[in-house]
């Protein structure tokens, strides 16, 4: 693996100034650390798609299939036929710059082709060569170039350095969405055989066995059974789970991560105490047993192909409704894709929560709610008897995921939810122009979370940390909150790279911490075995 | 030569070559030309080519229900929602309309804009962080010359129309109401000219801006320029006569083409400028004035939860179904107690 500089040696050197020679004729420049690796060729095998071969970003020769140019610029005519949103954001841009230092893999790199119009010029430029007549006619001038294998070479470099957080789009006056292209670009890119094995391994295993982990039936339970004793453990509450169990009122789908390491499992400690709280009729399912859908960051279709066993499962079970867990490319594509995808999903029932009553109007269509919609709507209604103090070591701030921000919009529910879980001054924001709707990604989404890529992920982290780091000197945070796995997953390198000291965690973790149950034990701990404050005190007394 | 310079004077020279042509075409007695057959050509490229890119746009369906949302969703009935926020994440078409109308007519996205900078902090153990600011300098730019061209526009009907139609005579009073010049001076024009140099004068200066400017970019900054500095020649400087002007407007848009004489060189410079905007609009860049009212991301409401979204293209895709899964994984299955279809 390569070495990683020290936040001191990259932060410095990042200069926003772009290189003398026009960029049509810079090349990337491919050095460990600042590329993913390709995906091998097993895992094209499962899930058959196209061009199985084995080869290195670093070689010359990228083993191209034959016909390679003409199955990328059929590729792209099909999708500007089938996206409207493509041959718009193609023929718009009037390259105003608004976007430029909007992209975090810009400010953390200073490249200036990851700036988005310059990133969506690199698509754009082939587009004006083939479908344009000026381009046709002017070449260079009209921005146009042709395609060759250096071309693809830098899609790959810089469509796999964008994390599709739409930040751009936001900005954006006409809301040209560099997600969108990149997704596109990527579905190219994959067609002659190029892909990345973060992505394509995780995809393979959740095709085949049901998670991104490749966890069989069996592992997954074992796993998720170890929650439910670490629970009685730390409360003296055994809370059940339950698995693949027909006419359960709801299917709970989280994201795979939250069973699979550290801190996500303690979110998943916090949704099994809530859920035993509540005596909810629920189930989980081995087999729809990822939220998440890493097809989504290779295609469309493989996105479809991943999510497509969700509402299978909820078919097969007959359970009324669906709760999704904390997850941020998950609720994008609950939120914007799924009932177009697979829906609709007629076999359900919109959802009521049975504690409450409240019916989400919102979710009439897909069925399915989020986890801090649930869990706010009980905490709003008094139905949650939860006690502040238990987190009160925790002072808190909270980040919005790019995804649950600008593809759905769900800001208030999660700090609804922290404010009553957190005593008082225990949760600030950071700056405003750093949260909410225009909050910075992770630097990690979309698949990006191999270590071999752990360069680029921390410089493309920067400004997310650098917002974290100025309420940690200001107000004494300790805590980054999220509702996302792949947060829970990577901000713990970024947040121990740029802001050292700081923890990660989820929500729903910090509503087990706090939730009251009759007949527990004295609760001296928090989830992971840290000591609650007034707990060694009170323990000193005892003695 | 380097990128650049090319791409900059390319564009700059186009539009040179494009004045001296008309300027030399009417010395040369080719009034009928610039007058009449170039404007009346204009106006059929420019008609014919929008709507066709427009059908061109519009051939291609929308799959998929994305737009951006930039504020709090509608969701349970408790949650405070202000109405900006209804209006950055529209749940129904009555707020839809309004986002629309607000990024059509306030530049509502541009208008967010902030700046991003890299700042030296000796408190910070890396010596610098980023800081962000709200930066409103390129929205009042760019909405300055939108609405200073829009003005311009209306009053310039008054050439077209016998008699004036009364809000074009009000908008002409209006932005002719500060008297301190004979004749006086039109405001939009001097705006619209200073927010071209300010779109201009940012591409030059803005290292990145310079970087990403293409041709394409620099040619009409460089051609409404050129229209608005004839425009104003004419009209503070080198006087032509106004009413063989509206005579030749006129016997243009009645379809009974005149060609007056007595219309300086100049004027069919200005009048030439203009025909070549009209007939470069539907391949350029200016296509973002109808592409944002089709643009995904900003003109569909986001209920995509509540009401379904149908994809006209949507196949079925092949996924790995249950039963593979349980055939695969059965005995394992059994063996730890979760529930099963078929019992081996």
């Amino acid at each position: 693996m390569a070495k990683v500089p020290t936040p001191a040696e990259i932060l410095p050197g990042i200069n926003y100034q772009p290189p003398a020679k026009g960029w049509m004729e810079v090349k990337p420049e491919f050095r460990p650390g600042t590329y993913c690796n390709p995906a091998g060729p097993k895992w094209l095998d499962w899930i058959g798609y196209p061009f199985p071969r084995a080869w290195s970003v670093m070689d010359e020769d990228w083993k191209l299939p034959e016909g390679w140019k003409e199955i990328v610029l059929q590729g792209m005519e099909d999708r500007l036929n089938r996206f409207r949103s493509l041959k718009i954001y193609f023929d718009i841009c009037v390259r105003c710059g608004a976007c430029a230092d909007k992209c975090h893999f810009f400010l953390g790199t200073g490249d200036p082709k990851n700036m988005p119009v310059l990133r969506a010029e690199l698509l754009r430029s082939v587009y004006k060569r083939y479908f344009k007549r000026m381009g046709r006619a002017l070449g260079e001038l009209a921005g146009a170039r042709d395609l060759t294998e250096d071309v693809i070479k830098e899609w790959f470099y810089y469509l796999y350095q964008c994390t599709e957080c739409r930040r751009c789009s936001l900005f954006c006056p006409y809301g040209i969405d560099m997600a969108e292209m990149t997704i596109l670009g990527r579905e190219l890119l994959s067609s002659i055989g190029v892909n990345i094995e973060w992505t394509l391994a995780s995809v393979a295993q959740c095709y085949d066995k049901g998670s991104h982990i490749g966890a069989t039936p069996q592992a997954m339970k074992d796993m998720i059974d170890f929650f439910a004793d670490e629970n009685e453990r730390v409360t003296g509450i055994y809370t059940p789970v339950h698995y693949n169990r027909k006419g359960a009122e709801i299917l709970f789908v989280a994201p795979s991560g939250d069973y699979f390491a550290d801190p996500g499992t303690y979110t998943f400690m916090g949704y099994l105490l809530l859920f035993h709280a509540l005596d909810l009729d629920w189930t989980l399912s081995t087999y729809a047993a990822e939220g998440g859908n890493f097809g989504f960051f290779m295609s469309h279709e493989m996105g479809k192909r991943l999510n497509a066993k969700i509402y299978a499962e909820a078919k097969r079970l007959g359970v009324k409704y669906i709760i999704g867990g904390e997850c941020g490319h998950m609720w994008r594509i609950i939120n914007q894709y799924m009932d177009t995808w697979n829906g609709p999903a007629d076999f359900l029932e919109v959802p009521k929560s049975p504690i409450t009553g409240t019916v989400f109007e919102n979710a009439a269509s897909t069925r399915m709610v989020h986890i801090s919609e649930f869990t706010a709507d009980l905490i709003h209604h008094g139905k949650l008897n939860l006690d502040p103090q238990r987190n009160a070591h925790i002072k808190l701030t909270f980040h919005d995921s790019c995804n649950t921000s600008r593809g759905m919009g769900i800001f208030e529910e999660p700090r609804y939810i922290i404010r009553n879980i957190v005593p008082e001054g225990h949760f600030v924001d950071m700056p405003p122009n750093t949260i909410r709707e225009k909050t910075f990604c992770c630097g990690s989404g979309s698949g990006f979370n191999a270590d071999e890529y752990l360069e680029t992920r921390m410089r493309g982290g920067l400004p997310r940390a650098n917002a974290v780091r100025y309420v940690a000197d200001k107000y004494g945070v300790n805590h980054l909150g999220c509702i996302c796995a792949i947060d829970r997953a990577v901000l713990p390198t970024l947040v121990n790279y740029w802001v050292p000291g700081m923890e990660v965690t989820g929500i729903s973790e910090m509503v087990g911490n706090a939730l009251v149950f009759e007949g527990e034990i004295e609760r001296t701990t928090d989830l992971r075995d840290r000591d609650l404050v007034g707990a060694e005190e009170a323990v000193e007394d005892e003695e | 030569m380097d990128f650049f310079k090319r791409h900059f004077f390319a564009a700059l020279f186009a539009v040179l070559g494009l004045v001296v042509i008309a300027f030399v075409g009417t010395m040369g007695n080719l009034q009928l030309i610039f007058g009449v057959v170039v404007p009346y050509l204009a106006a059929l490229i420019f008609a014919e080519g929008l709507v066709y890119r427009v059908i061109q746009w519009v051939r291609s369906p929308v799959p998929f229900r994305i737009p951006t949302t930039a504020g709090q969703q509608k969701s349970l009935p408790w949650i405070q929602r202000d109405l900006g926020e209804k209006l950055d994440n529209p749940e129904n078409t009555k707020y839809l309309l309004g986002r629309m109308a607000l990024e059509v007519l306030a530049f509502r996205s541009l208008f967010r804009n902030l700046r991003t900078e890299l700042r030296q902090d000796p408190d910070n153990p890396e010596g610098a962080r980023l800081i962000h600011w709200s930066y409103k300098w390129l929205w009042l730019g760019a909405i300055a010359f939108h609405y200073a061209f829009l003005t311009i526009i209306i009053r310039h009907l008054r050439f077209f129309t016998e008699p004036v139609p009364a809000p074009v005579k009000l908008v002409d009073y209006v932005d002719s109401f500060f008297q301190f010049w004979t004749p006086p001076v039109y405001l939009s024009g001097v705006i619209m000219v200073v927010a071209l140099l300010y779109l201009l004068g940012r591409r030059l200066t803005n290292p990145a801006l310079r970087y990403i400017s293409l041709a394409a970019d620099y040619f009409p900054l460089f051609l409404i320029l050129g229209i608005g500095i004839t425009g104003m020649l004419m009209r503070y400087f080198f006087h032509t006569d106004i009413a063989a002007v509206k005579q030749l407007a006129i016997g243009l848009v009645t379809f009974h083409p005149v060609v007056p004489p007595n219309i300086s060189p100049l004027f069919y410079t200005h009048l030439f400028l203009v025909s070549v905007l009209f007939a470069y609009f539907p391949f350029s860049k200016l296509l973002h004035a109808p592409g944002v009212f089709l643009s995904p991301s900003r003109n569909l409401a986001c209920n995509s939860r509540a009401v379904r979204h149908v994809n006209p293209w949507s196949y079925p895709v092949k996924f790995h179904s249950y039963e593979e899964y349980e055939d695969k994984f059965r005995d394992a299955m059994i063996e730890v107690g979760i529930p099963v279809e078929k019992e081996s």
